[in-house]
């Protein structure tokens, strides 16, 4: 399934670059796209828990930069 | 400030960057005036200056400190807060330093200026960067809002996603087009601007088609909704332009990757750089004030801010040029490609047949209606092109016959009209003078007597050649690909000055052709195919870049391509490489330009020649100066 979140903000670049990495590492995403630009994130992930993919993912981006909220 | 158009967050930010800025200013002068060490004249003067400077550094950095704890505790050392932390405390523990070991106090001013220039440097860079991006997306901005529905009598107006196929809606002058659909009532002039770049209105009255996207200039039009706005050309256009970031350039990739090691080698360099000399020389004081100017630059914001920045403004530029690149990637090989393969028919010609030439001239009306008024019943695409071409009413009083393979005869009593190729001349015994130019001949003969001919050929679009010269003058290759007959290819080839072409190709072979150029090109070639689309899909995937024109409307199009031309004009192809050849010159510039300043701030600093007051104005300044450079690419006034 591939979704996109609007994120808010998302004020470095650098770490929209480290969720991105960060977030590649989790187990189930097959595709993530952070784009600092139009600050939208594109992920691609396992359908049958996606949910709980969600959730380790914005759990990630909360240690790279707790100010960046997911849109959900 | 109101035509700043700051954001609360941004108003807050900027008035603590000005009340520390003057507190800051206030203390140093009185400083440098009055030596505030030394007012107390007691050995723990220093702690006054300290004190001062230090409540202002608090007032200016308390959120990067925090910022830094709270990464620690989230497992991010490397953290850019962190490391100016790490820089500034560490200039104001050697300020104590000197204070303590009773040499002259300096370095406190310095810690707080550092963060403070750090924190301006932000600011601006975070504003810089927000504005860049409203200028490039507001330009790509052709969503429709909302639609006005008619329900019954009333009008509704809703989300665009809430309309259904069928559904009539209502569009007043002044307002986009939510959906694409049939006109059923009124006409109207439409802004196609923001979709194709075109910048000529289009009128349109009952029975056409619109496309969302447009404006509705004049007058009210109602249109039946022929496609649900998932599927309308707008959100086809905006998914496209919005994902195309995410296709990465190999710039992008390569700065990606260095960002990743980049602060880890700069940390350890200032560790090195304070340790290994430090033992040495037992000079610790300089060393570890030089390694902590090495922290203030190891954040690479202005590369990873600036390089996708500057290929996001090269689509958006595009976009308004009526080009939709689908991807960073594809701007990068665009500004590479030296090969361009063009489809003909359709492509680099209108793709119909019209009356080129008639002869002999002096008695053109007269060939021209005798033919048009044989040709009348025909459907034949040759027949219409020369009714096409006479334009007038005709009388028809006459009987067709058709000769299959040669023609049409049509007789009233006594009076004959041939019209077709030699054969029907040669059939008849009519003496005729051959005509010789490239295309379909249609000779006409009044009874017996031969009256002149019609050149019918596929007519070069206007633009071609410029456009062809423009890249060969670019030192592209420029080969057509056509299923028509060596003489027509070669006299199309040789009016446009093309480099090669192939001729008496079947759809496959297209295929094979391309490939086998592709097998062939050197390494860094690329290939450019130029097709309609429509039935060059598999050639247009296979190539590197795949341009289709007159992608307007055409899902197919747009699916098998990497580039769109929504006009169906080649100047496009020409456009498309020079904002190509602009974005990548901005890339390059802005890569060399932060990697020098950066390593120049280093070498600099390892040497002790400069202090870290340059090394954060350099830094910040090099980051703005990028973003800047970046929003060149998209200039309004600059000519593609």
């Amino acid at each position: 399934m591939k979704k996109i979140y609007k994120l808010e903000d998302l004020d470095c670049a650098n770490c929209a670059a480290k969720m991105e990495r960060n977030i590649a590492k989790i187990d189930g995403v097959s595709q993530i796209n952070v784009n600092f630009l139009t600050q939208k994130m594109t992920i691609e992930a396992d359908d049958y828990r996606f949910e709980e993919i969600m959730d380790e993912v914005v759990k990630v981006c909360k240690k790279v930069e707790p100010d960046t909220r997911i849109i959900r | 400030m109101k035509s700043l158009n700051l954001t609360r967050k941004q108003k807050k930010e900027l008035t603590r960057i000005l009340v520390a800025l003057v507190a800051f200013l206030t203390v140093i002068i009185v400083d440098k005036i009055v030596n505030l060490a030394s007012v107390t004249n007691s050995k723990v003067g220093w702690l006054l200056p300290f004190f001062l400077y230090f409540a202002i550094y608090l007032v200016i950095g308390y959120d990067v400190l925090f910022k830094a704890i709270r990464n620690i505790s989230h497992g991010q050392v490397l953290d850019e807060n962190f490391l100016m932390g790490v820089a500034t405390i560490g200039a104001f523990a050697l300020g104590i330093y000197t204070g303590i070991s009773g040499k002259d106090v300096e370095g406190f001013d310095e810690a707080c200026a550092v963060l403070l220039f750090y924190q301006v440097g932000e600011f601006f860079q975070g504003y810089a960067t927000g504005k860049s991006r409203k200028s490039i997306s507001s330009l790509m901005d052709i969503r429709p809002d909302y639609a006005n529905v008619m329900r019954g009598e009333t009008v509704e107006q809703v989300a665009p996603e809430e309309v259904a196929v069928g559904d009539i809606i209502v569009i007043n002058a002044g307002e986009k087009v939510p959906l694409d659909g049939v006109i059923v009532k009124g006409s109207t002039t439409l802004d196609t601007k923001a979709l194709t770049g075109e910048s000529l209105p289009r009128e349109v009255g009952v029975e056409e088609e619109v496309i969302s996207g447009c404006v509705n200039m004049t007058s009210q039009i109602h249109v039946r909704v022929t496609k649900v706005f998932y599927d309308s050309t707008v959100s086809k256009i905006l998914e496209l332009v919005e994902n195309a970031s995410s296709r990465k350039s190999k710039a992008e990739n390569f700065i990606t990757k260095f960002a990743k090691y980049y602060t880890p080698i700069v940390v350890c360099t200032a560790l090195l750089l304070a340790i290994i000399p430090g033992i040495v020389t037992r000079d610790w004081y300089s060393w570890v004030y030089r390694a902590l100017s090495f922290l203030v630059v190891s954040c690479p914001c202005a590369l990873v801010v600036s390089i996708p920045l500057s290929f996001f403004a090269g689509i958006g530029c595009a976009s308004r040029h009526g080009i939709l690149v689908k991807g960073s990637n594809y701007l990068e090989l665009l500004n590479k490609a030296n090969t361009f393969v063009f489809d003909k028919t359709g492509t680099l010609t209108m793709g119909n047949f019209a009356v080129t030439a008639i002869s002999p001239e002096e008695n053109k009306d007269e060939v021209l209606r005798l033919a048009s008024i044989a040709e009348q019943g025909s459907s034949h695409p040759i027949a219409r092109s020369i009714i096409a071409c006479y334009g007038k009413d005709l009388t028809d009083d006459y009987a067709h016959t058709n000769v299959a393979g040669q023609g049409i005869i049509a007789t009233k009593r006594d009076d004959v009209i041939y019209c077709g190729n030699e054969k029907l001349m040669i059939e008849n015994n009519i003496p005729y003078i051959p005509q010789d130019g490239i295309g379909t001949v249609v000779y006409v003969a009044h009874g017996d007597k031969f009256v002149g001919s019609l050149l019918i050929s596929d007519e070069i679009k206007p633009e071609a050649k410029s456009v062809i010269s423009k890249l060969n003058a670019m030192n592209c290759n420029t080969v057509m690909l056509t299923g028509d007959n060596e003489a027509i290819a070669k006299s199309v080839a040789k009016e446009l000055e093309l480099t090669s072409y192939k001729s008496s190709l079947l759809p496959q072979n297209k295929v094979e052709n391309v490939e086998k150029m592709l097998a062939d090109k050197k390494k860094g070639d690329v290939l450019c195919f130029v097709g309609d689309g429509i039935n060059d899909a598999p050639v247009l995937m296979r190539s590197d870049i795949g341009i289709a024109m007159g992608g307007v409307g055409s899902d197919a199009a747009i699916e098998a391509s990497d580039v769109v031309l929504m006009q169906d004009d080649l100047r496009g192809i020409a456009t498309a490489k020079r904002i190509a050849k602009k974005t990548m010159a901005v890339v390059m510039e802005n890569i060399v330009i932060s990697l020098a300043v950066k390593a120049l701030i280093m070498i600099l600093s390892a040497l002790g020649i400069t202090g870290m007051w340059l090394a954060v104005i350099g830094d910040v300044g090099v980051a703005i100066v990028a973003i800047l450079n970046a929003m060149r690419v998209n200039r309004k006034k600059s000519k593609y």
